[in-house]
């Protein structure tokens, strides 16, 4: 074998002229995300413009139960002879702020104790932790149920006050959840030996909680939160038609399900319409989710 | 494809058809990126009772063309060509239910990892014998003496205890042990053995190494055994190709491979290894860059940026795998061969980082 | 013979490190895992101490508790005359920027979510070290330095470099504060034979160039004997042998560094090798053999290895062994069994 001449120097090492693979493969959204997001961005639209439009919302004897495209309405009427469209459109505030904001609430809490129960291993963490699996153990529409009785003792309270009651019970249902979702989560990235690097470099706790874990669980955390929105939509659907709900005249989804139960014979396009945009709202939450989750899982080896 | 097909001036006992015969196979993947050329014309055949060595660093494709081989890609994002003829019948392009039959009985794979290679909830026993009554038909209590059986023709003492016993209760050395016992259940003529010891330890690995040695010659099976690293294959394989960016760049028996050495990137593989009877503190002759981007190959040789010994030539025409003149058995890629009179002495040291 | 073991270390004024009398023990539902017992180590400036020992040794575990990640259940740590193990952990934060650690697994050591500059340039951030242009500076002087491009690297993560890209990543976080010690757990084991001689060759030239006193873990004994100035053989939890790597290499005196200097494969197909097979399982560390740990696999072992442990003495210049019978002597008279096999010629 001819020995090629290997004197090979100990010299200061030279940057290795090789690109990581090419490209940082950006992944693109598909169509359904983009609808999805499409009919989410309307919903918040009219959630916010919604109650400046001016819609007419007095009652007409003539359109009560009318069935769609009757005389220029495209939803027809509701109940109590109002355009179902424009109650749609006034009810979606309701429903997206109730939601919304129990669920950021939500995540809010829940994540932050999710965090520091999976992280610090102490005594407080694993308490927290059995808090979180004992208010599990509760069916959660019961507790929601319990929650919304005892806050909301006061009968003549303002709609207002009544939103946030049923906001903070959703909020108070939806954070062992959140939180156990992010405990799992945070217990598998505190593992990682990244952490223990952080560490030894001398972070401090909170250091390594929020730059270090955190970036990795948030993605686990949203996509479930998508899904805490949805069920929170349909949850406040449901106390409403249990009649715990928002104030009766508050104009929700729920309420419109609720009321139209009682025409559901006659009129079906008055719960039909209600139930088709809540379906379409949970469905793209739901599918956004998902779509989140997996656009943010990180390839850890790039083929 | 430019390859050549060398086989015919392999020594094959005459008359005999080999066991496995891959003829300019190709398997391409679709990604994000693009097409990912990770096996881009090998061939190459194993008679039965022989090992063949398949070595390259990780991106060389030697993980696909053994997934190929045994049809275990997947389907709907590869693209494939070429044929694999196992004892005679070509199997490229059988479908999985096909493959079935063959898995197991025919052939089968020893994995990397034996901790994700077994069934962590599942006894031991249960997943030897598993394969025993499915593939052969037997009843649970001549699956269960078989099995015993295994266990202790691969050195597991105390195999009736350790049928009961669960993976995780095993050290690393132990549950690779059951692996090559539930690979060699059913009695398979052809063992694929992919990285078998990169994930032991050192004294474990010499173990298993000998291990499937014993085996292969034992049963009678043909192996191929890939690993990166030269020092695995030198005392256990008959013959050895070496892979770069999906094609085999040099192939010859193992003695001819270490003493008459062609190819650059073989003998830069061989130098990266840390020897013992080294002193402390040599410093090592590292291969510079990385394995070429398979989606992107270069033009020319594939190893030309990094070869010391690249001239022009190399990078704009592609050497074709060419039998040495000098001896049949061998072959290689290289336009300029090590101990050739063309090769010019190289331009730069070995070690670029 | 049967004492403290530390036989084999130097004048305290000389050493940077020194570990005395570690135990590291783990409370389990089975018992108590000794991990480590009593070992004892010590590294003048600018050596690099080899660690070597079969998986479940203690090397690694011998390695953070070093680091006090965490604390050791016993013994002392004295970095450059002060000892870790008493620190508070404000203190221990603070020490921290002495000592970096290099792990395994290169990809499970970098954060996935962050960009390689923000990886390499966070242990600066945390101790607010320069401005931030100077941490920039800081972070392309690094990246050059271990063989990285940093204008194509820098706005990357890390799921984009190969094994031995991220390895180097690593390292280069690991020299940023400019640590006195680097404790190197594995750190090419989960490497291509190809990419590990970089790496072995990278951590030598930043030896050099950062002044850097290392501890080298890892089980691969040809790796151990290329970058250490001197090699300590481990096995369940206590250190074996002790000595510069040439001379272990060549004149090993405890029967196990010699089975595990035979079994590492030569890549020779004319090699005549000799592997000493160790005949058994490692045995629990729960509940490890009385005596020298190592008799139950030992093809040397009298009885006075059941009774007495034995302690490091000295066998030749800076050469120590833990062993009742070491090879450098005759053999007991009845060598228990014949564990020594030629390999099976083909």
């Amino acid at each position: 074998m001819t020995a090629p001449s290997s004197d090979s120097q100990p010299a200061a090492a030279t940057p290795v002229p090789e690109a990581p693979h090419a490209a940082g493969t950006k992944k693109r959204l598909g169509i359904g995300a983009w609808l999805c997001m499409g009919w989410l961005g309307l919903m918040i639209v009219i959630a916010v413009i919604g109650p400046w439009l001016g819609l007419d919302t007095s009652s007409n004897f003539e359109l009560k139960g009318q069935p769609p495209f009757w005389n220029g309405h495209i939803l027809g009427g509701d109940g109590l002879g109002r355009d179902l469209f424009n109650q749609i459109i006034l009810a979606t505030r309701a429903s997206i702020f109730v939601s919304f904001s129990a669920i950021i609430i939500g995540t809010v809490v829940g994540g932050f104790l999710g965090l520091i129960s999976g992280y610090f291993r102490n005594r407080f963490a694993g308490a927290l932790g059995s808090v979180f699996d004992i208010l599990l153990a509760y069916p959660p529409i019961v507790l929601a149920l319990t929650l919304v009785s005892v806050f909301a003792s006061d009968p003549s309270g303002s709609g207002f006050q009544r939103e946030m009651v049923v906001i903070i019970s959703l909020a108070i249902v939806s954070v062992p959840i959140l939180a156990r979702i992010t405990r799992a989560n945070t217990l598998v990235w505190a593992d990682r030996e990244f952490v223990h690097a952080a560490e030894a470099m001398g972070a401090s706790k909170w250091r390594i909680l929020f730059r270090e874990i955190l970036p990795n669980v948030v993605p686990a955390m949203l996509a479930f939160s998508m899904l805490g929105i949805a069920v929170a939509i349909v949850a406040e659907a449901a106390l409403s038609v249990l009649a715990v709900g928002l104030k009766a005249d508050t104009p929700s989804w729920g309420n419109i399900i609720s009321t139209g139960r009682d025409d559901l014979a006659s009129s079906p396009n008055i719960v039909f319409s209600a139930v088709a945009v809540l379906f379409l709202t949970v469905l793209s939450l739901n599918y956004l989710g998902d779509v989140i989750r997996a656009h943010f899982d990180v390839k850890e080896a790039a083929l | 494809m430019t390859t050549t097909t060398p086989e015919a001036a392999v020594p094959n006992p005459p008359g005999s058809t080999p066991l496995l015969e891959v003829r300019d196979l190709v398997t391409h993947f679709r990604s994000p990126r693009g097409l990912v050329q990770a096996v881009n014309g090998v061939s190459f055949s194993l008679q039965r009772g022989r090992t063949l060595g398949i070595v390259g660093e990780s991106g060389s494709g030697k993980s696909v063309l053994s997934r190929s081989i045994m049809g275990l890609n997947p389907r709907s994002t590869s693209i494939r060509s070429g044929q694999v003829v196992f004892e005679g019948r070509d199997i490229s392009d059988l479908d999985d239910s096909a493959f079935r039959e063959l898995w197991g009985k025919q052939m089968s794979m020893v994995f990397q990892d034996p901790m994700t290679s077994l069934n962590p909830v599942m006894r031991v026993g249960r997943q030897i014998t598993e394969s025993l009554r499915h593939h052969l038909d037997m009843d649970r209590d001549q699956a269960k003496q078989t099995a015993i059986e295994l266990l202790r023709a691969v050195r597991i003492p105390e195999p009736e205890r350790r049928l009961r016993a669960y993976p995780h209760e095993m050290s690393g050395g132990m549950r690779q042990r059951v692996v090559i016992a539930i690979a060699l259940a059913c009695g398979p003529k052809l063992l694929m053995a992919d990285e078998p010891t990169t994930a032991l330890d050192v004294t474990v690995q010499a173990q298993v190494l000998d291990l499937l040695d014993e085996q292969r010659r034992d049963r009678f099976m043909g192996m191929i055994l890939v690993t990166h690293d030269l020092g695995v294959v030198a005392n256990h394989a008959d013959e050895i190709a070496v892979m770069y960016a999906g094609r085999i760049v040099e192939k010859a028996p193992t003695s001819v491979l270490f003493h008459h050495m062609k190819m650059p990137y073989t003998q830069a593989l061989l130098r990266a290894i840390p020897r013992i009877e080294m002193p402390s503190h040599t410093r090592l002759d590292a291969i510079g860059g990385r394995p070429p981007d398979l989606v992107n190959p270069p033009a020319g040789c594939a190893f030309s940026p990094r070869c010391p010994y690249a001239q022009e030539r190399c990078f704009v025409d592609a050497p074709a795998l060419q039998v040495d003149p000098a001896d049949p058995s061998h072959s290689f890629a290289c336009h300029f061969p090590l101990e050739s009179p063309d090769q010019v002495p190289p331009a730069k040291p070995m070690e670029v980082a | 013979m049967a004492g403290s073991g530390s036989a084999h270390l130097r004048s305290p004024e000389h050493t940077l490190l020194r570990v005395e009398n570690l135990v590291v023990e783990f409370p389990t539902k089975g018992g108590k895992v000794h991990a480590v017992s009593n070992i004892s180590f010590d590294l003048l400036p600018g050596e690099t101490l080899g660690l070597v020992g079969e998986s479940g040794c203690g090397k690694s575990t011998t390695g953070r508790a070093v680091m006090q990640l965490p604390k050791p259940t016993n013994g002392s740590v004295v970095l450059d005359g002060r000892e870790l193990t008493e620190m508070s952990n404000q203190e221990l934060r603070r020490t921290r920027l002495q000592m970096q650690m290099i792990f395994q697994d290169p990809i499970s050591s970098l954060n996935p979510r962050r960009k390689v500059a923000d990886i390499v340039a966070e242990p600066l951030r945390i101790w607010k070290i320069g401005s931030d242009a100077e941490q920039k500076a800081k972070v392309s002087e690094l990246l050059t330095a271990v063989g990285i491009d940093p204008q194509v690297a820098s706005e990357r993560r890390p799921h984009e470099f190969s094994g031995g890209q991220c390895q180097r990543i690593s390292i280069a976080r690991a020299v940023a504060t400019e640590p006195k010690v680097i404790i190197c757990d594995e750190p090419v084991s989960a490497l291509d034979v190809s990419v590990q001689a970089q790496i072995l060759n990278l951590l030598e030239d930043m030896k050099e160039r950062y002044g850097l006193t290392m501890i080298f873990i890892a089980h691969d004994l040809a790796v151990v004997k290329n970058i250490s100035d001197r090699v300590a053989v481990m096995y369940l939890g206590r250190m074996c042998e002790v000595g510069p790597p040439d001379e272990l290499y060549a004149n090993p005196a405890h029967p196990y560094t010699s089975a595990l200097i035979s079994s590492i494969p030569l890549p020779d197909p004319d090699a005549e090798q000799r592997v000493e097979l160790l005949g058994g399982e490692l045995p629990s560390p729960l509940d490890p053999p009385s005596g020298c740990r190592f008799r139950t696999r030992c093809p040397r072992a009298q009885e006075i290895c059941a009774q007495a442990t034995p302690g490091l003495a000295a066998i030749g210049p800076d050469h120590y062994v833990a062993c009742h019978f070491p090879l450098t002597e005759p053999a007991p008279v009845p060598v228990a069994q014949p564990v020594l096999a030629d390999r099976p010629a083909d």
